[in-house]
């Protein structure tokens, strides 16, 4: 074994030595590594100075309905466009809200046209002193479509008078409002279905167009390639539609108002987008029936908060 | 004269000073029970528990504003805005309890603007 040979294997003994020990020291590192971020963790987790809870904030509602165990959405004026029946619609949508929100047991009767009743009693008013005529009665006769048979010249009157009565404006509306005070109506609606509470009040469902100049910034280039934003004017056109509602609760006991409240939404789309008004008509009734339903029963907002140490 | 002052301000200091770490101290405990009990749901708990922590230190802030929110979920809002009114006061650059309290303003102004309508 000459001298080189016993250097290299001395050398690759050390280097041995040298690996085994960076080996072991790496080791002893991740040891500590791990014994340090453990420690860390359990300091962490001791320090802790806030944990966000899932909290639900309580809104109480508006009216004690306590003392009904029954409702009955009654029905709306409805104006505005024809496309819709927002009479009826209303009434189906807030049936089917209550039954499913509150505790109150849905009364499943025939829809009131309003409309007719509150035009019969405007007329009654005039020639009479009479209120207006029994509510069964006038029910069933507004209820029921029109006879096939009836003689063109009487079905002419009748479109002239729906003409007439058709409610555009927020001005044709007043003209019915009338019918809410009306105290022995709503008593004797609220006799024949065992005194419930009573949801009726006016429905405003009107398209609405728009046309406005408009700022937008827009990207362009210059000549230098840097980017330059630029504000723009452009004429804008949008059409979509207005839902003005006015819900009323009556006490069907006495025929009293108990509480009243107008709310307005409205919706806008490009004018090249073409949206059905009954699709808009959900679109506006979906974001007004929290508040709808913030009347009758306790509503609760989830959201979260910080509790701190 | 002046050590006479400087001896009663230290005595005064080496007396109180534990008082109130002790105040602080079951304080402490009594919010630490509360956030157990809110993370159980036992809110009504929570509530006493941090009550009774802001009596024992009424400058204790993060108290006043977990007590905050327990009156927020029972719908006190009028406690509730008050207790994080002096949370606010006790720690006003704490971004948490201003963004607890700017949720719960989003809150209460709509219910105020409903009721008034």
């Amino acid at each position: 074994m000459t001298a080189r040979n016993v250097a290299a294997i001395a050398s690759r003994a050390s280097a041995r030595r040298s690996e085994e020990g960076a080996l072991a020291r790496r080791s002893r590192g991740g040891l500590w590594r791990s014994l340090a971020s453990l420690a860390l963790l359990g300091v962490t987790a001791g320090c802790t100075s806030f944990y966000e809870v899932p909290i639900e904030t309580p809104i109480q509602a508006k009216l004690d309905v306590g003392a009904f165990r029954r409702v009955l959405v009654a029905g709306f004026i409805s104006g505005g466009t024809d496309d819709v029946d927002a009479n009826m619609e209303t009434v189906r949508l807030l049936r089917s809200q209550l039954r499913t929100k509150t505790n109150l047991r849905v009364i499943e009767a025939e829809v009131l046209p309003l409309v007719q009743l509150a035009g019969k009693q405007g007329q009654s008013a005039a020639t009479s002193s009479d209120t207006i005529p029994p509510v069964a009665e006038l029910g069933t006769a507004t209820m029921t479509a029109p006879a096939p048979s009836t003689a063109p010249a009487a079905a002419a009157t009748v479109e002239e008078r729906s003409k007439a009565e058709a409610i555009r404006t927020r001005k044709d509306l007043e003209r019915y409002e009338r019918i809410f005070a009306d105290a022995a109506f709503w008593k004797k609606l609220g006799e024949e279905y065992e005194s419930p509470l009573i949801i009726t009040g006016t429905i405003m469902f009107t398209p609405q167009q728009t046309s406005r100049y408009e700022v937008e910034n827009r990207e362009t280039y210059d000549q230098l390639g840097r980017r330059v934003v630029v504000p723009i004017r452009t004429f804008r056109e949008r059409k979509g539609f207005v839902l003005e509602p006015k819900f009323v609760f009556i006490d069907g006991r006495t025929g009293a108002t108990l509480y009243s409240e107008t709310q307005r939404r409205e919706v806008l789309y490009p004018l090249s987008q073409s949206t059905p008004a009954l699709a808009s008509y959900f679109e506006l009734m979906d974001q007004l029936i929290p508040d709808f339903l913030g009347a009758l029963s306790t509503q609760k907002i989830r959201g979260s908060r910080i509790l701190l140490r | 004269m002046i050590l006479r002052t400087l001896v009663l301000t230290g005595a005064l200091l080496t007396v109180t000073a534990p008082v109130y770490a002790d105040a602080r101290g079951e304080a402490k405990a009594q919010v630490e029970f509360g956030i157990k009990a809110a993370r159980l749901e036992l809110w009504k708990e929570a509530t006493y528990r941090w009550e009774k922590a802001t009596q024992l230190d009424p400058t204790y802030a993060q108290a006043w504003n977990n007590l905050a929110i327990g009156y927020e979920y029972q719908g006190r809002f009028d406690d509730a805005e008050a207790a994080y009114q002096r949370a606010l006061k006790l720690d006003s650059k704490s971004a948490l309890i201003r963004q607890n309290y700017d949720l719960f303003k989003e809150i209460h102004d709509r219910t105020k603007r409903r009721r008034d309508r």
